[in-house]
């Protein structure tokens, strides 16, 4: 017991073979559903090629899992603005995600000019910035610039949900 | 004289008042997402595609030209100025081009990348001007066997031979694969993965799983290890070189294109190994040798000229064949499609005009980066400093535009998060990006190859070896994929002597130790460089902890920005 929890810890790359293997699974059972009517213009079939990759993710996830319990891990992505010293820090990632589902719910309803508002102002705050008057008005135009430019520039109509004729 | 008086053709297409706007506004555009830390050329072009649907084919493709050669431009002013290269093609210019810049050689160091990329462009379309027609006249005679064998070549190559781990790269080359499969099979209508969604029912869309990949998981990505000290930005002012410095970079410029295309025009060619293969060369060649490692122009000028040489080269297979191998040229793939034009060996007989004002329109891209960006340095340089969050926020802002305005539903954008958490593990656990994209574009049509196979040969299986072309590429797939061992058998034999081979693997996983070893060695020989991008696949030494030595060091772990 002692010896696989301390196996376990910091192993949580082996998250990443359990997903490996549900999408394997996944996608093999859903082939199997699949009916193969015979046919002479198509012996492959929709199924040949699911099966493979189920195989493909089923046979890296089990590699993976193994590498991993031997002590293999995959390199973090470095990059310019990127400090891999401090440990994820979830306090930014967490409303960061938020503000994104604000605009999920937000934007059929009430309209892009305002859920892009709430996005962009939400996600500046979450990254730390905290001009709340300056970065509200800098949303609010990139909203009503982008919902004119795509409407007058493009003909794309997005939603203009409570706004609806005032806009 | 066919060649030339249809590229006449596409310069007149090209140069006409509106498609030159076009062609700035996708070179300038190309070098500010390239400058930019974030985002790249290819995460640009998906998130233009919906925006694009009101142009003219021809008017879009010519401003993804610009982005993707104005990225690499982009590119390699970040790493000179900031010594943290967003792509891990411009790794090798950040060694010696940031040693420069320190010691205030900073203008000369982006005038020699900035004409080096010039001349290297210039040369390596032209190249791809009398390359690509003699490819698709040898393409047009190979039936679905051998392109089914090039696929596989592309997609196992790609997996295999970049990045640091292979077994991770498998992993995300079955997760491209496995997204590519959602939908309607087109050939019997059955479902597959839609779990019963209508709105699954016509498979993800492009542009949504790019950008969710690119851009999403990037700013969570990043949001999650924010450096929180304002980097280092090295002042400048107009580039510009001296006389001594036109006497050394010359040649390295040649030298590189020469690396360079061939590389490129590979099916897992890349830019990693032609821009460390240069570094490598001009050292050894180098009549400075002694500059090495405190600031070299010969480093910045042949590695510079070899990275753009290996983006005109990866047009060839992109052009004559429909075969992508990074990340920009995928897109630019799945663009072709979304407009309604079919990729592959009868591109040039069907859409003629429309490639050739492409082919032209790089040229002309080329020439107007040069024109706007010797003056314009201290601007991009200005644009590094953007205040992250705003940059992040904006990142989040336009993906969730773009992937929204393609169908305008919200549904979209909850795939987006999803898979925005997906890109965001990927960068967390070292998953290449790159093999999901090429899985998720090549997935479908390779199914498709390989079904037409088996319907000629009537359900015989040997009809996939039917064609002789098919069988040699069987043959190169098998040794890509059995080298790992038969090196390591190798050093079994010769202990000593193929040691180094990993120390010059460009994107090893221990990248930031090798590469200081490889340029302190220096005369690790190319055929190092070469195995040791194979070799050093799976080993992941025990010596990845030194991992914040990326302060340092420059250290991309083979993924390209995108």
């Amino acid at each position: 017991m002692t010896s696989l929890s301390s196996r376990l810890k910091g192993r949580s790359e082996l998250g990443i073979a359990a997903l490996l293997g549900a999408a394997g699974a996944l996608v093999l059972i859903d082939a199997a559903r699949l009916v193969t009517p015979y046919s002479q213009s198509d012996p492959v079939g929709p199924k040949t090629v699911p099966i493979i990759v189920g195989a493909l993710l089923l046979v890296s996830a089990v590699l993976l899992a193994v590498n991993v319990l031997r002590g293999g891990h995959g390199e973090a992505e470095a990059g310019e603005d990127i400090d891999l010293n401090h440990p994820s820090d979830w306090k930014t990632v967490i409303p960061l995600a938020g503000a994104f589902i604000a605009n999920i719910l937000l934007i059929d309803w009430a309209g892009w000019v305002i859920s892009g508002t709430v996005l962009f102002w939400g996600s500046v705050w979450a990254l730390g910035s905290r001009h709340y008057v300056r970065d509200g008005l800098i949303s609010l135009a990139l909203s009503l610039l982008t919902f004119y430019g795509f409407y007058l520039g493009l003909g794309i109509g997005l939603p203009a949900g409570l706004l609806e004729g005032i806009l | 004289m066919d060649i030339l008086s249809s590229l006449m053709g596409g310069f007149a297409t090209a140069l006409t008042p509106m498609n030159l706007l076009y062609a700035l506004i996708g070179v300038i555009l190309g070098t500010a997402v390239g400058v930019l830390p974030g985002i790249g050329p290819a995460m640009t072009v998906a998130l233009l595609l919906p925006v694009t649907y009101v142009l003219e084919p021809t008017s879009a493709f010519i401003m993804f030209a610009g982005i993707y050669y104005g990225g690499m431009y982009g590119g390699s002013t970040t790493s000179i100025l900031l010594n943290t290269p967003g792509e891990s093609s411009s790794v090798v210019t950040a060694i010696e081009g940031n040693k420069m810049a320190k010691a205030g050689r900073a203008a000369q160091a982006l005038a020699t990348a900035a004409i080096g990329s010039f001349v290297a462009g210039t040369i390596g379309t032209t190249l791809l001007v009398v390359v690509t027609p003699i490819v698709v006249e040898f393409a047009v005679s190979l039936g679905s066997p051998s392109y089914f064998a090039i696929m596989m070549l592309a997609l196992l190559a790609v997996t295999a031979v970049l990045g640091a781990s292979r077994l991770r790269g498998f992993a995300s080359l079955g997760l491209g694969l496995a997204i590519g499969l959602v939908g309607i099979d087109s050939v019997t209508g059955q479902r597959r993965l839609t779990f019963g969604q209508p709105l699954l029912a016509d498979g993800l869309d492009i542009v949504v799983v790019a950008v969710a990949i690119f851009a999403v998981g990037e700013a969570l990505w990043v949001a999650a290890h924010l450096r929180r000290t304002p980097l280092q930005i090295i002042p400048v002012g107009r580039p510009w070189m001296g006389k001594q410095d036109w006497k050394r970079s010359w040649k390295p410029w040649l030298r590189g294109t020469a690396f360079g295309f061939p590389f490129g025009a590979l099916p897992a060619g890349g830019a990693e190994i032609p821009t460390f293969l240069s570094y490598v060369t001009e050292k050894r060649l180098s009549k400075h040798p002694e500059e090495f490692g405190k600031g070299a122009i010969e480093g910045v000028a042949g590695p510079e000229a070899a990275n753009n040489a290996a983006a005109a080269g990866t047009l060839t297979p992109m052009l004559a064949l429909g075969l992508p191998t990074n990340a920009t040229a995928a897109v630019m793939l799945a663009a072709f499609t979304q407009f309604g034009i079919q990729p592959g060996p009868f591109l040039f007989a069907n859409e003629g005009p429309l490639v050739w004002a492409l082919i032209a329109s790089l040229f002309i891209g080329n020439t107007l980066l040069l024109l706007v960006n010797l003056p314009l340095a201290p601007v991009w340089a200005k644009l590094l400093r953007l205040p992250r969050p705003y940059l992040y926020a904006g990142i989040l802002f336009f993906a969730t535009l773009g992937a929204y305005s393609v169908n305008l539903q919200a549904f979209d954008l909850m795939i987006l998060l999803v898979l925005g958490g997906l890109g965001f593990l990927m960068r967390r656990y070292g998953l290449p990006v790159l093999p999901l994209i090429l899985g998720l574009i090549l997935g479908p049509r390779v199914e498709g190859q390989l079904r037409k196979t088996l319907q000629l040969s009537a359900g015989d299986v040997s009809g996939l070896w039917s064609e002789p072309i098919a069988v040699i590429v069987y043959v190169i797939i098998a040794l890509i994929l059995v080298w790992p061992l038969l090196a390591k058998v190798l050093r079994r034999v010769r202990p000593r002597t193929a040691a180094p081979a990993y120390a010059g693997a460009p994107a090893a996983s221990d990248s930031v130790a090798a590469r200081d070893s490889a340029s302190a060695r220096g005369t690790s020989t190319t055929a190092g460089g070469l195995s040791g991008a194979g070799t050093a696949a799976d080993q992941e030494p025990p010596g990845t902890g030194s991992r914040h030595a990326a302060d340092t060091t420059p250290a991309n772990h083979g993924q390209e920005k995108s």
